[in-house]
């Protein structure tokens, strides 16, 4: 309390009024003068893409010519009636959806843990951290060596434990292989919510959980009914986040399957690397990828109502 | 009664710590694999799952630095760090040189609409490179930057800037008005109080801003595996994946480069991971 007293006694000194107003006349020009660079470079090279990315998908681009052909609703006509692309997007769904539920279970109870005094508390939350924080392409090599056809170390050890004696083909079977790829996400994204759960939960403020336990309410209780509502809004932020980076991921499935076997685990993006890329036809590339930008409009929706309700109450 | 009250919080305690440990092993059971993987004799390594009494989880040979040799005398695995360092050094100069002033905007200078600005930014960060990989292929054939690392280091800024102007605005708020002010009163103009007065200050913001940026930079797959084709411009995460693989019995080597790039990048990573998740939960969880 030292210092404001100070501040106090200098600041009538200055005439407020006078250069608040002028310096707030140049400060907006200040203001827009630093922030045009960055802006100029996310509007260039995010905004035109994006704009190119819809215009190409009704087009016959291909790669290797800049020609640009305008062909209407055709790839999307022909894609909705391909079965492989239906089968492609109900994987996104699936991989998407299955992992997020999976990865919001496993990190409340690693956040509940977290939050509990124990010994060995700080190795624990680093370790916990190293999934997230290692490039995923490399992750998932590891991933493609543990599920090798023959030298897979689970079914190993699956059957020394006497669990289970068949052969497990993690990656020639269809389903196998979508759980190989769900397991893979979950791993990768779980230390991430954990995370950010666990910010949200010392946010809360300790008088509120006190009373609860003072009220008698039991473990359950005090997680569904005091803490998941205080936490909503991380939650959704957890959530959404994971939505995004697993819907739109292309290294887990073109690594470790690469949409096999017999196309079953192909995802929007990898579909798109395939026609777009590797097969040189970048308008119908452009119209599958195109698909994901539902999930990325709800995910901004959502993202700016959190911003406003923010903006608000605070 | 005070008996079973106690065998009651022992059990407690039990169950917190093997909860703790148990989902500790899920999340280092793979880098356990990679460290085993990277140190074994070709012999250790290529034994079918199908044999009971070789037990892969241990070395049953002496470990040895065979694939680490392998790695660095003949594969392009050095170029690829070296190209990783060169793109990420550029990236980290663009994004700094465009994310610091924007945020020192968006935090003091701009105000409702700059806040506005602000989440639009940041909502860009969520347009993923899996959508824009198709069209910047073109704009790269366009530029003529197929198969150059400077399409990368012209690409990459498009997630670091957005990231970072967020991440350094929240960072610049934290910082008290008054010194600023009072460095003005003294004299300054607002930009010398900036630079005197509030980048020291913001000398941690601005080491997070880069190292999430090379970060970011490093875990990027998809541009690089649109953009770049020829092994010796890869970078580490396109390189070991991709072109490490041409061998079937080749995963010493692999598991090596893997364990080598990413320890290290974890390590340094939760030195910084609250300041990341403040930036990403901001408006999410009041302050």
């Amino acid at each position: 309390m030292a210092l404001p007293k100070g501040v106090q006694a200098v600041a009538p000194a200055v005439p407020a009024v006078f250069t608040r107003a002028t310096l707030a006349d140049r400060e907006a020009a200040l203001g827009r003068l630093l922030l045009a660079p960055a802006a100029l470079y996310v509007v260039v090279l995010v905004g035109i893409p994006f704009v190119l990315a819809i215009l190409l998908s009704f087009s016959g681009a291909r790669s290797g010519s800049l020609a640009f052909d305008w062909v209407g609703l055709r790839h999307f006509r022909a894609i909705i009636a391909d079965p492989q692309f239906l089968l492609t997007l109900r994987n996104t769904l699936i991989f998407t959806v299955a992992s997020q539920v999976l990865v919001m279970i496993l990190a409340t109870t690693a956040a509940n843990i977290l939050e509990a005094a124990f010994v060995g508390k700080r190795a624990v939350r680093m370790l916990l951290l190293l999934p997230w924080a290692v490039p995923v392409s490399l992750a998932t090599m590891a991933w493609a060596w543990i599920f090798d056809s023959t030298f897979s170390v689970i079914n190993w050890t699956l059957r020394a434990l006497g669990i289970f004696q068949g052969w497990i083909y993690w990656l020639g079977d269809p389903e196998l292989a979508m759980l190989a790829i769900i397991i893979i996400h979950v791993w990768r994204m779980f230390p991430f919510a954990t995370v950010i759960l666990l910010a949200g939960m010392t946010a809360i403020p300790l008088e509120i959980r006190e009373a609860a336990v003072i009220d008698g309410a039991s473990f359950w209780r005090r997680l569904f009914q005091v803490n998941l509502p205080l936490l909503l809004p991380v939650v959704t932020v957890a959530v959404l986040f994971g939505v995004v980076f697993t819907s739109t991921d292309l290294s887990v499935v073109y690594l470790l399957t690469r949409g096999g076997p017999y196309n079953s685990t192909h995802v929007l993006s990898s579909l798109a690397f395939q026609r777009g890329i590797l097969g040189g036809d970048l308008g119908e590339g452009a119209a599958i990828a195109l698909f994901l930008l539902p999930v990325l409009v709800f995910a901004a929706i959502l993202l700016l109502r959190m911003a406003r309700r923010a903006e608000v109450g605070g | 009664m005070r008996e079973r009250r106690l065998v009651v919080r022992v059990v407690k305690r039990a169950a917190l710590y093997l909860a703790a440990l148990g989902i500790t092993l899920l999340a280092v059971f793979p880098f356990y694999w990679m460290f085993v993987t990277a140190f074994k004799e070709d012999n250790d390594l290529y034994v079918g799952a199908t044999v009971r009494t070789h037990i892969p989880w241990i070395f049953n040979e002496p470990p040895t630095l065979e694939h680490f040799h392998y790695l660095l005398r003949e594969t392009a695995y050095l170029a690829w760090v070296r190209n990783t360092a060169v793109v990420g050094a550029a990236v980290v100069a663009i994004t700094l040189l465009l994310a610091v002033p924007a945020g020192y905007a968006l935090a003091r200078l701009t105000g409702r609409w700059g806040e506005r600005l602000g989440i639009a930014i940041f909502l860009t960060y969520l347009v993923p490179p899996t959508l824009l990989f198709i069209p910047f292929s073109r704009v790269v054939a366009v530029l003529g930057l197929q198969n150059s690392l400077w399409a990368l280091v012209l690409v990459y800024p498009t997630f670091t800037i957005p990231f970072c102007t967020w991440l350094l605005m929240g960072f610049f708020r934290s910082i008290p008005r008054d010194i600023e002010e009072q460095a003005m009163i003294d004299g300054y103009s607002r930009l010398g109080a900036m630079r005197k007065v509030v980048l020291p200050l913001a000398i941690s913001g601005l080491l997070t801003a880069a190292f999430f940026s090379f970060t970011l930079v490093m875990q990027d797959f998809v541009y690089a595996l649109t953009f770049i084709s020829s092994v010796g411009k890869m970078t580490v995460s396109l390189g070991i994946p991709v072109a490490l693989f041409r061998d079937v019995f080749n995963w010493g080597a692999m598991m090596a480069a893997a364990l080598i790039t990413s320890v290290p990048i974890a390590i340094v990573y939760n030195l910084f991971i609250d300041r990341f998740i403040a930036g990403l939960t901001a408006g999410a969880v009041k302050g």
